[in-house]
């Protein structure tokens, strides 16, 4: 229940332009550990882009609390980075300012020269050196925007980082350079990520956790999918792992089918609410030759 | 041709039209006949006096000559050099202007910012924005009772609408993504504003102080008609009196000139402070 970062029992519902309320999600509770990768996976409608932007601080939920290190998170702050899914950088400054925009904002008492050479710094991490961070964000690909986007989080050292959906908006082939940018810098940081996604095989590559959201109205955070999958993870490797098609089947079979059957049930009162916690490992030999085929097993928290 | 470039081409036309303009201008203006050659009762007439008529491109040249050889001399109130009187006119156009800005900015930036500002304030600016700034004058002249004060009154009151409701429309319409930026960055307000709202909203805002300033310089030549004195709306009208064309026609060309020096000043203000998104 310690959780770094705990969601507790959040409500969102809108008025539904009928003069009644839509639920989006009901008592949705769930934790994030330091250091942890957490995607979560769900239909477009089930609120996740809501649930990002009342972590952000940027919206208020109709009820329910995150905490963040013990505290009340209320409104935005530099401790909870985001990445948005159109970059949102400001297009009348070049890149590098872009940059250091943020780290100003984070280290007001640094000096100009320190402050560019961090920037710089993170810029590098991403790839992106020499002239091109003098380049206004219009002279540079949907890659390399998204990229800036994500040194300008990461040069903050934000406590959570939260990303939403970064690479919705690229090609396939950008994304995948990008997901490795992604992997490599916060393989250097220790950072705790939460980050929104549709895609499948991108929230196995990155995540140590997946939360899977069931559609939307009244939707709820159902399971909380590990990844078995030892890092450091490459996206040529992984494929060869035994976990992978595993999770990837359960995670396809979740989306297609049982998050349509788990949806529009209003939460029973008094119950926890939590995801189910479940874990995949193929590599384990079960003691029982019962339980030789079934290789799930869910583990009710 | 081929060879040339688009923008030689079209210098080159231009040139040729303002040479066929300038031709046809000058063969149309009737010659005035030497005296030799009336007949006596042409002579009886007054034939001989010099006819007040449009005069031709050559005089208007020769006249402008003569003036921007020395455009600041003064010879009293009603002789002084074309220098002067676009210069009371622009020194006229600026306060105004200026005095407009410093209002019209600040309230934009509040009535973009706040819903409530702009719905309380839009029914005043919907009624006032289309009243003919020379409509203010007789208004003007009796409360500030001074006519130069009132000149710059008028210049201010139709310049501060542009700028007014084009810096509103700028800072409401900054997208909101910048905003979460500033928000998430935990910027305070009034470096939000600063750093954030005017340069995203800084292109709609000089949009609308060129609009204002091409107004204003419309406006200075009416209003200086009216209050008289100086300016080059006055000695437009004081070259009508004197029934002197040539000076008329090339204060008109010295009016177009300064009016494009303007827009340009502005025009470069706007490609400095425009981003592509």
């Amino acid at each position: 229940m310690n959780s770094f970062l705990s969601i507790e029992k959040l409500t969102q519902r809108f008025p539904d332009g009928a003069g009644d309320e839509l639920t989006v999600f009901e008592d949705a509770s769930f934790g994030v550990e330091k250091g942890e990768f957490v995607v979560i996976l769900g239909h477009s409608g089930c609120g996740k882009s809501t649930i990002m932007n009342i972590l952000a601080g940027l919206a208020e939920p109709t009820s329910g609390v995150v905490k963040m290190d013990g505290e009340l998170v209320r409104g935005p702050s530099l401790d909870r980075g985001v990445v948005f899914q159109n970059y949102s950088l400001l297009p009348w400054l070049t890149t590098l300012k872009n940059v250091t925009f943020g780290v100003q904002a984070r280290y007001p008492d640094w000096s100009k020269a320190k402050v560019i050479a961090h920037a710089t710094e993170f810029l590098a991490m991403v790839g992106l050196e020499g002239d091109v961070i003098r380049r206004k964000p219009s002279q540079l690909s949907g890659g390399m925007r998204q990229r800036v986007s994500i040194a300008r989080a990461f040069a903050n050292h934000p406590k959570l980082l939260l990303l939403d959906e970064p690479f919705g908006a690229l090609d396939a082939l950008t994304r995948g350079t990008i997901q490795d940018e992604l992997l490599k810098i916060w393989g250097q940081m220790e950072q705790t990520v939460f980050m929104i996604t549709h895609d499948i095989d991108e929230a196995i590559l990155l995540a140590d956790r997946i939360l899977l959201m069931t559609n939307g109205p009244f939707a709820r955070v159902a399971e909380s999918v590990e990844i078995t999958i030892p890092r450091p993870r490459n996206r040529t490797e992984i494929i060869e792992h035994p976990n992978y098609y595993a999770i990837r089947n359960h995670l396809v079979q979740f989306l297609g089918k049982r998050s349509k059957e788990l949806s529009g049930q209003p939460s029973t009162p008094g119950e926890t609410n939590r995801p189910t916690q479940v874990r995949i490992d193929k590599t384990i030999p079960a003691d029982d030759p019962e339980d030789q085929q079934p290789a799930l097993r869910a583990v009710n928290s | 041709m081929g060879t040339l470039s688009e923008n030689k081409r079209a210098a080159l036309l231009s040139i040729l039209l303002l040479f066929v303009g300038l031709l046809v201008w000058e063969m149309s203006i009737p010659a005035q006949k030497a005296v030799g050659e009336l007949t006596e009762y042409e002579l009886l007439t007054g034939g001989g006096q010099p006819k007040a008529g449009v005069p031709p491109p050559s005089q208007v040249f020769a006249k402008a000559w003569e003036q921007l050889s020395d455009p600041f001399y003064d010879a009293g109130p009603n002789d002084k050099g074309i220098g002067i009187q676009i210069g009371y006119s622009i020194y006229r156009v600026l306060t105004g202007y200026l005095l407009a800005a410093l209002i019209a900015i600040p309230l934009g930036f509040l009535i973009g910012m706040s819903s409530v500002a702009y719905k309380a304030l839009n029914p005043f600016i919907q009624v006032l924005r289309p009243i003919s700034p020379l409509a203010w004058m007789p208004l003007a002249l009796f409360i500030i009772q001074d006519s130069e004060a009132s000149a710059i009154f008028v210049i201010f009151i139709c310049s501060i609408w542009p700028m007014l409701i084009n810096t509103a429309f700028g800072v409401a319409a900054v997208r909101e993504d910048w905003v979460n930026v500033a928000r998430t960055h935990e910027l305070g307000s009034i470096k939000t504003a600063f750093t954030v709202i005017l340069p995203a909203a800084a292109p709609t805002i000089v949009t609308g102080m060129r609009i204002s300033i091409g107004i204003a310089w419309l406006v200075i030549v009416a209003a200086e008609m009216l209050v008289g004195g100086t300016g080059i709306g006055y000695y437009v009208w004081n070259e009508w009196n004197n029934l002197d064309l040539t000076s008329v026609i090339f204060s008109i060309l010295m009016i177009g000139v300064v009016g494009m020096l303007l827009d340009a000043a502005f025009g470069f203000l706007q490609r400095r402070v425009t981003y592509i998104e």
